[in-house]
């Protein structure tokens, strides 16, 4: 398996010899990060030359607070650790690149896996659909839209889809709370339903930390 | 002469044949379906971005809640991702457990499927028969984990405890008299194996049950041959897995194909259908039910034989024991750090597949090296197949729109997450 990873490996380095791909092999799996310019050729390329018949998955990645941890345990100090639950504890810093849209191709006719990554620029962000190649990209394109506001160029119907009819923004960006903006209630007086800023603070109950293990580094 | 306008109709969310909260906007041509636009996300409860705030073991339950039908499946994508980027596997005797316990899931799934898909089309018998058949198998649950629905069984590092060696048994209530519950508790005299030795003796026979009453009827027949066909070509191109891919003729199953845990240990068979129609789909799904008895039958003989641990030894993932936690200082720490900051899980991304009942249930996990996921994407089955519902239905009658959301197998909290 992970021989024929390394063929596929070289097979696709050779064919993508022009443009600047990055091919890691990593937990058995193959990992091509490709400029977002050239996703449609490539995943068109991988579907007729390498038998990737199948899309299985694909989302997008907000890599804005990547590695950054709640609170640095390196450091204790005599007053010890606040509570992490202060809001302004992410480094405001926003990455040129910030969202990466992932796809999880599979080809029956190898019986193997890979992993297409694309970072996006802009804002909004703005890649190519690959509708025209896989039809099963339709609902995952427009779930990535939904939920980090990734724009599908080139996709037909690029509506909201799991997010409720007339929502502001988009959930899954790290910058987006967990408790949402909005709460929505029945207002026996206005007989009708109400929306309203919520009520409750966001709250940290677990801090993320982030910790080196020996043991389990590869 | 007037205009023809194509007549819209709204289905659902709250439909019995909907299978939960789905809404669908229909235009029809009569009684011809033109479009169908599904809405989904009524049920959308954001576990990706929950399981983002929380440390990697409190998930494991929203995983149950996911497909609420086949919960330990779900789990099982789950703890093997986290168990692929932490480099560990759960010792050989959770490994048989957690293969048997999913092929009771598959079962437990199908006759859900066939409970509810028959009774949509017009069967009533089917959905009391397959019920009685789940009870039995969420009594296999409950023994085992506590719980008849969200097992929160299968644990990072192996499964939360060993079979039990007694089954639980019916007591006598003003409902029940002695010689009722002495029926009743027959086959429950002896460990949950042995419980579950008798399920499958019994269970062929009632698949049998099932034949004669859907296979040659008529009704049945009508309401899906031809119903609902997908080529082998469309069926790669939306995505399909599973059952739905399989019905269209391809023959792949990620536990033949790409196998985890111990199922390149077991002997079974694929079922693959010819036309991919509703009733092809129907035939490979019983065929699943025999095979998935097959696999039962093998765990269970294997499980007999082999009794050992089924949880790593590494207190860094795993609990101590109740007495060691009591007893001993290193045991106090090793249960505060894992139930309050939990473990951290190395950097890196992992994209771990299962073959679900319903098809292939994929976790992509992102570490950034902290104590919660960075991103967890699910990748639901259901998701993909009920996104073909408009290809799928275009230019059927409006009845056959239920029969095409039951063999589609939909469950609502696996598609909206």
């Amino acid at each position: 398996m992970a021989n024929s990873l390394e063929t596929l490996r070289a097979e696709l380095q050779d064919r993508f010899a022009d443009i600047s791909i990055k091919a890691d092999i990593a937990y058995n799996e193959l990992t091509l990060e490709v400029p977002t310019a050239h996703v449609f050729n490539v995943c068109q390329a991988l579907r007729n030359r390498f038998d990737f018949s199948q899309l299985m998955d694909l989302c997008g990645v907000d890599y804005s607070q990547y590695g950054q941890a709640d609170w640095e345990t390196k450091q204790a100090s005599s007053t010890g650790f606040s509570r992490g639950v202060s809001k302004g504890i992410y480094k405001e810093e926003v990455e040129t690149q910030r969202f990466a849209v992932v796809y999880h191709l599979l080809s029956i006719k190898r019986n193997q896996r890979i992993r297409v990554r694309a970072f996006t620029e802009g804002e909004p962000p703005l890649i190519d659909s690959v509708i025209s190649i896989w039809s099963g990209a339709d609902w995952f394109e427009r779930e990535a839209f939904d939920l980090f506001g990734i724009v599908f160029e080139g996709h037909p119907d690029l509506r909201r889809i799991f997010t409720d009819y007339g929502f502001i923004g988009h959930p899954f960006r790290k910058d987006f709370p967990l408790t949402g903006n909005v709460e929505m209630r029945y207002d026996p007086e206005k007989q009708r339903v109400i929306y309203e800023p919520v009520s409750i603070d966001p709250r940290t109950l677990v801090p993320k930390v982030i910790r080196h293990d020996n043991r389990y580094a590869n | 002469m007037p205009e023809i306008r194509n007549y819209t109709m709204n289905f659902g969310p709250q439909h019995p044949a909907a299978h939960g909260v789905l809404r669908m906007v229909l235009e029809l041509d009569g009684e011809v379906i033109e479009r169908a636009d599904p809405h989904v996300g009524l049920l959308h409860r954001g576990t990706e971005k929950l399981a983002e705030s929380k440390p990697f073991n409190q998930s494991v339950p929203y995983m149950d809640r996911l497909d609420y039908v086949s919960m330990m499946c779900n789990e099982h994508a789950y703890v093997l991702a986290i168990e692929k980027l932490l480099g560990i596997a759960p010792p050989i005797r959770a490994q048989y457990i957690r293969v048997m316990f999913d092929e009771i899931t598959r079962i437990l799934n199908h006759l859900l499927w066939i409970g509810s898909h028959s009774l949509d089309v017009g069967a009533m018998t089917m959905f009391l028969y397959a019920f009685r058949e789940r009870e039995d198998l969420m009594d296999c649950y409950e023994a085992a984990s506590g719980a008849r629905l969200h097992a929160a069984y299968y644990r990072v590092g192996g499964v939360y405890r060993d079979l039990p060696n007694r089954m639980p048994q019916y007591e006598t209530s003003k409902w029940h008299n002695e010689k009722e519950v002495n029926s009743l508790n027959e086959n429950r005299q002896g460990s949950l194996l042995d419980f579950i030795e008798d399920f499958t003796k019994r269970f062929p026979k009632y698949v049998d049950e099932y034949e004669t009453l859907l296979t040659e009827n008529r009704i049945w027949k009508q309401r899906t041959v031809g119903i609902g066909v997908v080529s082998p070509e469309r069926a790669q191109q939306l995505g399909f897995s599973g059952p739905m891919l399989r019905g269209s003729g391809i023959e792949w199953d990620l536990r033949k194909k790409q196998p985890y845990e111990v199922y390149d240990k077991m002997d079974f068979q694929i079922p693959v259908g010819v036309n991919g129609d509703c009733y092809d789909r129907y035939l490979v799904r019983i065929e699943e039910f025999r095979q998935s008895n097959e696999i039962i039958k093998q765990c269970v003989d294997w499980l007999r034989k082999n009794p050992g641990p089924v949880m790593v030894d590494d207190h860094k993932i795993a609990p101590p024991k109740r007495e060691t936690m009591k007893g001993e200082m290193e045991g106090l720490i090793h249960h505060f750090k894992l139930f309050t900051e939990g473990y951290c899980v190395p950097e890196g991304e992992v994209y771990q597949a299962i073959e679900h009942p319903k098809g292939e249930f994929g976790i992509y996990l992102v570490s950034d090296g902290a104590n919660k996921p960075y991103r967890l994407k699910i990748r639901a089955p259901g998701f993909a197949h009920i996104a073909s519902m408009n290809e799928m239905a275009k230019g059927h009658m409006l009845a056959d729109v239920v029969a095409i959301i039951g063999t589609q197998d939909i469950v609502f909290g696996e598609i909206d997450r």
